[in-house]
């Protein structure tokens, strides 16, 4: 502490400040240490709920029971899908590698408010930890699937109020995370660092941001609702007093579709960072994207009815909901088309982060192609409630987000630990996920097409073929990642030194070393021109060794005078 | 602020000032009143749907409330923001003393709000009059949840309200150690903020509960 040089001259991962040890991690407000512990908490999680995953397979391979009893199968599908959504999904790269590069993208030494950074990775934890516990104590995990509809979450002697609690506390955390993030986006961007120089994964995440801050709120409520209902019977969705069970799915959905957003938008703000990298060529159509993260989110927030088709609903809002829906996809389509346009005429150098890109985009074109077969009314009534559902959440949500995780973890890998893994194991790892992915969900559309109900622990023996294939499938899924993360792991503990840039990136994170010191630059940097500009240098990066000052133009005498 | 606040200050010489973003925190506290709007607006949202839907047993419940403890608590609360406000334009002119009296008036309105609302709930509470107690027996589905409601909404009011009174609190200590001073605000101006939140949240509980029927 006491010497100051101290702290750009060692990176955060070496730098030893007021605590030592362990203390060091769990105390610091260094934003990129934060990112690593969310990461390590995620990590651990995304494997629990991966093990209930295969477990749901492995069930379904054979007709009526085969490993499990039909309660315990409830309980499985809905921690499967809490755990995956509340502690993977949602968080996994805002939290992780929004914390760590968000500051260094735009040029800030860290995030606007650090100890309340902190507080939201407890609050995450928190969470974790009561999910987690809920599964031990009372009468039981939860039995209601992710969703918790009522009434069956008011009655079930399930332990549910406690696996309620735990989606609250981490809602909170989340909310936590966003205004970090907002006021951070709108107050630390270095000179010269305007709304469209920034890196697009900042767009995303400034969308991201903005849903977590508006949306998450009336999911809170709506949860704290089922526990004063468990505990209290204060009506309000209990048809035994006049409450109305509608509502609540309203109420739910009214957050839980705009999380979806929060779910994908930093992933696709993660695909435009690596396709100008691996392609050598500026992003097509920066500001569609940009926009386009923000016109997802703002109409992402009024479809929450295409969830409720066949709830009850009027032929009006039905319509309406309908409509709106088949907007998104307009944002979306724009962002596929920039995408791949950006790969046009490009000098394209092939590495595993752009492997999961290409996967991604074919993934998740078929994930949100299906989306508008559920979004149009006839189409839903006939697929509501089947397996065709879970493909298509499975496709955008693991394939879209999840895969988009992976490519981060690979792109930013060498920039966080400083070392670099073996390209072509993880280019064989890659294939073997995105082949054992389709294979597993694949025939999940064409089961649910042909009316295999979701959330069943038994079947029809027709349906049978396709269970198998489909459960061979999660093996080879399973495998693949076990083998990514291996490769990984094996690079994290004896992989070669990774330079500054390994990728040729032209974003901040590529100017700094690798890992990045404490305090991310020597001096905050000034921008001159857009993040994906590859034949020029559009940052300075010590401003006042050359003589700069912050508009960018020559200091004079007498404004160094002045400092 | 921060450890690397204190590291920059001692080591660098061209950036030595302590990272303080009055515009940062304000807008930190906008974002959060907006997150307590929606919070309260699901409740809202079921309030409107719920009296749309049983109309007349609205009106029958409200009809039973004490408008008046309702009319008093309303001006409590009222003068509670005009106070807090004062104080922060007391802090503004440096009248350290004044804008600790002002505090103190404040938090002294928010416990006599909560005294009044303790009594209201326990006059209902002895009439067997909540969640599953037996005065709701007889009642119809409309009053039942007019009173689910009523509890839900005034009691996380009410929490806001303890929570307010906590933060006001530690703004004080602040003032009296003279970490919030004539120049550097920014603390009190945001536990104002919170304040009138609830204070507004409260403005449309009250017609909402006791005015209409």
């Amino acid at each position: 502490m006491a010497n100051g040089s101290l702290a750009n001259e060692v990176s955060y991962l070496e730098y030893e400040g007021k605590h030592k040890g362990i203390m060091g991690w769990l105390l610091s407000v260094d934003h990129k240490r934060i990112g690593l512990m969310y990461l390590m908490g995620i990590m651990i999680f995304f494997f629990v709920a991966m093990t209930l995953g295969v477990l749901m397979r492995l069930e379904m391979l054979t007709p009526g029971e085969t490993i499990m009893k039909p309660s315990t199968y409830n309980s499985v599908f809905t921690l499967h899908g809490v755990i995956m959504v509340f502690l993977f999904i949602i968080p996994a790269i805002p939290a992780v590698f929004g914390n760590f590069m968000l500051p260094i993208q735009i040029g800030a030494k860290d995030v606007a408010f650090p100890r309340l950074n902190l507080f939201s990775w407890y609050l995450y934890m928190a969470g974790a930890i009561l999910a987690i516990v809920s599964l031990f104590v009372g009468g039981g995990a939860a039995d209601t699937g992710w969703t918790f509809y009522v009434p069956y979450s008011i009655r079930s002697a399930q332990n549910v109020t406690m696996t309620t609690m735990a989606a609250f506390v981490l809602g909170f955390s989340s909310i936590v995370t966003g205004l970090n993030f907002v006021v951070t986006i709108h107050r630390l961007r270095a000179p010269g660092m305007t709304w469209f120089r920034m890196p697009l994964f900042v767009w995303g995440l400034y969308a991201t941001s903005w849903i977590q801050v508006l949306a998450t709120p009336v999911i809170g409520i709506t949860l704290a609702l089922i526990m004063l209902e468990r505990f209290m019977g204060i009506g309000v969705f209990d048809p035994a007093l006049g409450g109305d069970p509608i509502l609540y799915q309203h109420l739910f959905w009214i957050y839980s579709h705009p999380a979806v957003y929060i779910m994908i938008l930093p992933a696709m703000g993660v695909v435009s960072e690596i396709l100008p990298t691996f392609a050598r060529k500026d992003i097509f159509g920066y500001k569609q994207i940009a926009i386009s993260s923000l016109g997802i989110a703002l109409i992402g927030y009024l479809v929450w009815g295409h969830h409720m088709f066949v709830s009850g609903m009027s032929d009006t809002s039905r319509i309406v909901f309908s409509l709106l829906t088949f907007l998104v996809a307009i944002p979306t389509g724009v962002k596929i088309f920039n995408w791949v346009a950006t790969l046009y005429k490009g000098s394209i150098k092939f590495s595993a982060p752009l492997y999961y890109v290409l996967g991604f985009i074919f993934i998740f074109s078929i994930g949100g192609l299906t989306g508008l077969v559920l979004g149009a009314l006839a189409t839903d009534i006939h697929v509501t409630d089947t397996y065709f559902v879970v493909a298509h959440f499975h496709y955008v949500m693991f394939g879209g987000m999840g895969i988009m995780f992976f490519a981060t973890m690979h792109y930013w890998f060498p920039k966080v630990f400083g070392k670099m893994y073996n390209e072509k194991l993880a280019v064989i790892a890659c294939t073997v996920i995105i082949i054992g992915f389709n294979l597993l969900y694949f025939p999940f559309f064409i089961m649910g097409y042909m009316g295999m109900p979701r959330r069943y622990y038994d079947y029809l023996p027709q349906f049978q073929g396709w269970h198998i294939l489909s459960t061979v499938g999660s093996w080879i899924l399973v495998s693949g990642i076990v083998f990514m993360f291996g490769n990984l792991l094996y690079a994290l503990l004896r992989g070669p030194k990774a330079s500054m840039n390994p990728w040729g990136g032209t974003t901040l994170e590529w100017k700094v070393p690798s890992p990045p010191p404490l305090e991310n630059f020597d001096e905050i940097p000034i921008v001159t021109g857009g993040p994906y500009v590859h034949d020029k240098s559009t940052y300075i990066m010590h401003p006042s060794k050359e003589g700069i000052n912050a508009n960018g133009a020559v200091k004079t005498v007498n404004q160094e005078a002045a400092l | 602020m921060t450890e690397h606040s204190e590291v920059l200050n001692q080591g660098e010489t061209h950036a030595a000032h302590v990272h303080r973003d009055d515009e940062g925190s304000k807008m930190a506290m906008w974002l959060f009143l907006f997150t307590e709007l929606l919070l309260f607006g699901g409740l809202f949202l079921l309030y409107g749907a719920y009296r749309f839907e049983y109309a007349d047993g609205f009106k029958v419940a409200a009809a039973e409330m004490n408008s008046f403890i309702g009319a008093v608590n309303t001006i409590i609360l009222l003068t509670s923001s005009l106070s807090v406000a004062l104080s922060i334009a007391a802090m503004q002119r440096n009248q350290k003393k004044l804008a600790l009296a002002m505090l103190w008036f404040t938090i002294l309105c928010g416990i006599g709000f909560l005294i009044n609302k303790y009594f209201e709930w326990s006059h209902e509470i002895h009439n067997g009059v909540y969640p599953g107690g037996p005065g709701l027996e007889n009642m119809s589905n409309g009053e039942v949840l007019y009173f689910g409601l009523y509890y839900v909404m005034t009691g996380l009011h009410g929490l806001h309200v303890i929570i307010g009174l906590i933060f006001i609190s530690f703004i004080m200590v602040f003032i009296a150690r003279d970490k919030i001073t004539s120049t550097n605000f920014q603390k009190l101006e945001n536990a104002g903020l919170y304040w009138h939140l609830v204070d507004v949240i409260w403005i449309f509980l009250f017609p909402l509960f006791y005015l209409l029927h």
